[in-house]
């Protein structure tokens, strides 16, 4: 089955109006950046105790659920499932523009962002932070290069192979984003190489969820409902991610639990933590979590639970960040072991943070630039199916019968 | 949002929306950004093949010992001397920076107190450095971890890594720095153990406030050598180094606790 890829037409006011709002955040978000750069982060609610905070959230979930957006790119070209193929350009396309808002935000958000030239050429490649340059970099590029052997139809011989190294490129990029937290063996909720598995994890169920809200979203604003098998698919694909997580979250308590040394740290995720705690009970958990798998998993699949399901995953998947990135600084270093200690450093004492408005406003002015290249993409490139009622059987996959627009 | 009528593959592609053209300039744009910083490794690895030009002796580790026996609680003479000799602020609120901090101490088994300086610990295998992605936060020969203030980024990874919260990040706009002690809004930084004086000669800051008060809790020396004093006393006193569980080979050693 040839595969017809379309654009979208863009011409309605309703695009319009939501460029320009996405355009307005954006425009937000520079603002925010240059009044962090000019007055620095004392404009922030951040401190020495907390030197990352709300944007980092943003950040950091932009880019972990940018590698999981490509997982339905993946399905067709790693995992042969034909079914999928006709999105896969969709899948790729929001991978690039969700790591694009998350880059971004993450350089702004530096003391010194004009200083991204040295970054670029300074390596100290002991720093996993280093090899994170060079996945995003190489994740950018592989999944560029992906697109263009799935729109090009002179390279559409090398598209399995290229998504291929697209999708490992992606476990590692994931795996490299959670051990920026697992590499830190001073802090007492971080410092595991559970993480780098869990980013994995997350990214999964994260980036499946933007995917789906993005694909229905599209489906209802150009009056083309969604194949119902292919929802059910999807939705199955991510109640399956959702469980993971619990999964993976209950090992790494579990596995905390088990170590004295962890008891403190534990104690205020779980019981005392206050803002934290609240987050991850009820927002990650309950609302992020356990919410959505009953909804993917009972009852008959419809779009309005899948929007519902998939918005509670991403809101769960932001409470999550928050709690992992700035709880894991609100917990005072335990620098010396059995011991109540007091100084006027906040050793001892929990930290506190509020973020200011200057951070929502990069953070979400991230998120507008992804939604803004993809919006844009989506009109300038043809990426979308030409149908969303019919998919290819996954029988019908060959290397050879490639995409062709 | 109103539907939208699909374009069909029949229609004619206007120049600006050759997927090809797009496509390939992406991937140029794409490739310079990756090659770029591959080069510069070249010239980065062979930069680093030649000697060190920094001046500091490599048989030196400098180090420092603290006896918590001496260090009187209430005592800051130490955190004083540390922000007038390096222009820091006197009455640090939350974003500003602190180099050096006293903590009172209390074991919560038997009720014990006690007082003592924490600063920078100079490991020898600083988690700072380890995670610098650009090389900003290292290590001199003799033993100093310091930050270049030319290539730091401001990523704030440093502060994040170090288990005993030595470093600071500089949230605003400075005046009135010292001129041998570079600062720069945006910058991460932390205790040099006070270089500029230790190249000169002389004990760090809060060292010397530190004897001035006739407290003689602070001893400042070269741990390669064995007949100097800080050495003498490692020798003859049981130390300890904070987390030592983390086995980071730090530079400052704790006596009396």
């Amino acid at each position: 089955m040839k595969i017809h890829l379309r654009a979208l037409a863009g011409t309605s006011t309703g695009y319009y109006l939501t460029l320009g709002g996405l355009l307005l955040l954006v425009a937000l978000g520079a603002y925010a950046a240059w009044t962090l750069e000019h007055l620095g982060h004392v404009a922030s609610g951040m401190n020495n105790q907390i030197v990352w905070g709300l944007p980092h959230m943003f950040a950091v979930f932009l880019i972990v659920a940018a590698s999981g957006a490509l997982n339905v790119a993946s399905m067709a070209s790693a995992f042969g499932k034909a079914a999928y193929k006709p999105l896969a350009p969709l899948s790729a396309l929001l991978a690039m523009a969700m790591l694009s808002g998350g880059l971004a935000v993450l350089l702004l958000d530096l003391g010194r962002p004009e200083r991204l030239l040295v970054a670029l050429t300074h390596f100290n490649f002991k720093s996993i932070f280093t090899w994170n340059v060079v996945l995003y970099s190489g994740f950018m590029a592989l999944v560029a290069a992906y697109l263009w052997t799935m729109l090009e139809w002179s390279a559409k011989a090398w598209s399995a192979r290229v998504g291929l190294a697209a999708f490992l490129w992606r476990v590692t990029l994931t795996t490299g984003t959670g051990s920026i937290f697992g590499f830190l063996i001073g802090r007492q909720a971080l410092g595991s190489a559970l993480l780098g598995p869990m980013f994995v994890v997350y990214s999964l169920s994260y980036g499946l969820a933007v995917f789906v809200l993005v694909l229905l979203a599209i489906s209802h604003w150009t009056a083309k409902p969604l194949d119902a098998a292919m929802l059910a698919r999807l939705l199955r694909l991510q109640a399956l991610f959702v469980a993971l997580v619990l999964f993976v979250v209950l090992v790494y308590h579990l596995t905390h639990l088990y170590f004295a040394r962890q008891h403190g740290v534990e104690r205020f995720l779980l019981l005392d933590g206050g803002i934290y705690t609240m987050l991850f009970w009820l927002v990650h958990l309950l609302l992020g979590n356990v919410l959505p798998l009953v909804l993917l998993l009972r009852g008959r699949p419809t779009a309005t639970r899948a929007v519902l399901a998939t918005l509670l995953v991403c809101l769960g998947g932001m409470a999550q960040m928050y709690v992992t990135i700035v709880g894991s600084q609100a917990f005072a270093l335990v620098i010396f072991p059995g011991y109540a200690v007091h100084s006027s450093f906040g050793d001892g004492a929990i930290a506190s943070y509020t973020p200011a408005a200057l951070e929502w406003l990069l953070g979400l002015g991230g998120m507008a630039l992804a939604a803004l290249i993809t919006l844009l993409a989506l009109k300038w490139l043809t990426l979308l199916p030409q149908r969303l009622d019919r998919f290819p059987p996954d029988e019908a996959y060959a290397p050879a019968a490639g995409a062709q627009p | 949002m109103k539907p939208n009528t699909p374009a069909t593959s029949s229609e004619p592609t206007p120049p600006w929306r050759d997927r090809r053209g797009f496509m390939a300039a992406g991937a140029a744009a794409m490739t310079g950004l990756l090659i770029s910083p591959g080069v510069r490794l070249i010239v980065f690895a062979l930069a680093a093949s030649t000697p060190a030009a920094s001046g500091a002796n490599p048989k030196v580790r400098w180090g420092l010992l603290v006896d918590t026996n001496a260090c009187a609680p209430g005592c800051d003479a130490c955190v004083r001397a540390c922000r007038t000799e390096n222009g820091l602020p006197q009455n640090p609120g939350p974003t500003d920076a602190q180099w050096i901090r006293k903590i009172e101490i209390r074991e919560l088994r038997t009720g014990k107190t006690q007082s003592l300086p924490v600063m920078c610990q100079h490991c020898a295998e600083p988690p700072c450095v380890d995670v610098c992605p650009t090389g900003a936060s290292f290590k001199r020969v003799d033993g100093i971890v310091l930050v270049d203030k030319h290539i730091c980024i401001g990523c704030r990874y440093c502060v994040m890594a170090c288990p005993y919260k030595a470093r600071s990040f500089v949230h605003e706009p400075l005046s009135g720095q010292k001129p041998d002690v570079p600062r720069g809004q945006g910058t991460v930084e932390g205790c040099t153990l006070c270089v500029h004086r230790v190249d000169r000669g002389e004990s760090p800051a809060c060292v010397q406030a530190c004897a001035a008060q006739a407290q003689g809790a602070m001893v400042f020396g070269d741990l390669n050598d064995p007949q100097s004093e800080i050495s003498l006393r490692l020798e003859r006193y049981a130390t300890r180094a904070l987390r030592e569980d983390l086995q980071l080979n730090t530079g400052v050693r704790y006596a009396g606790l």
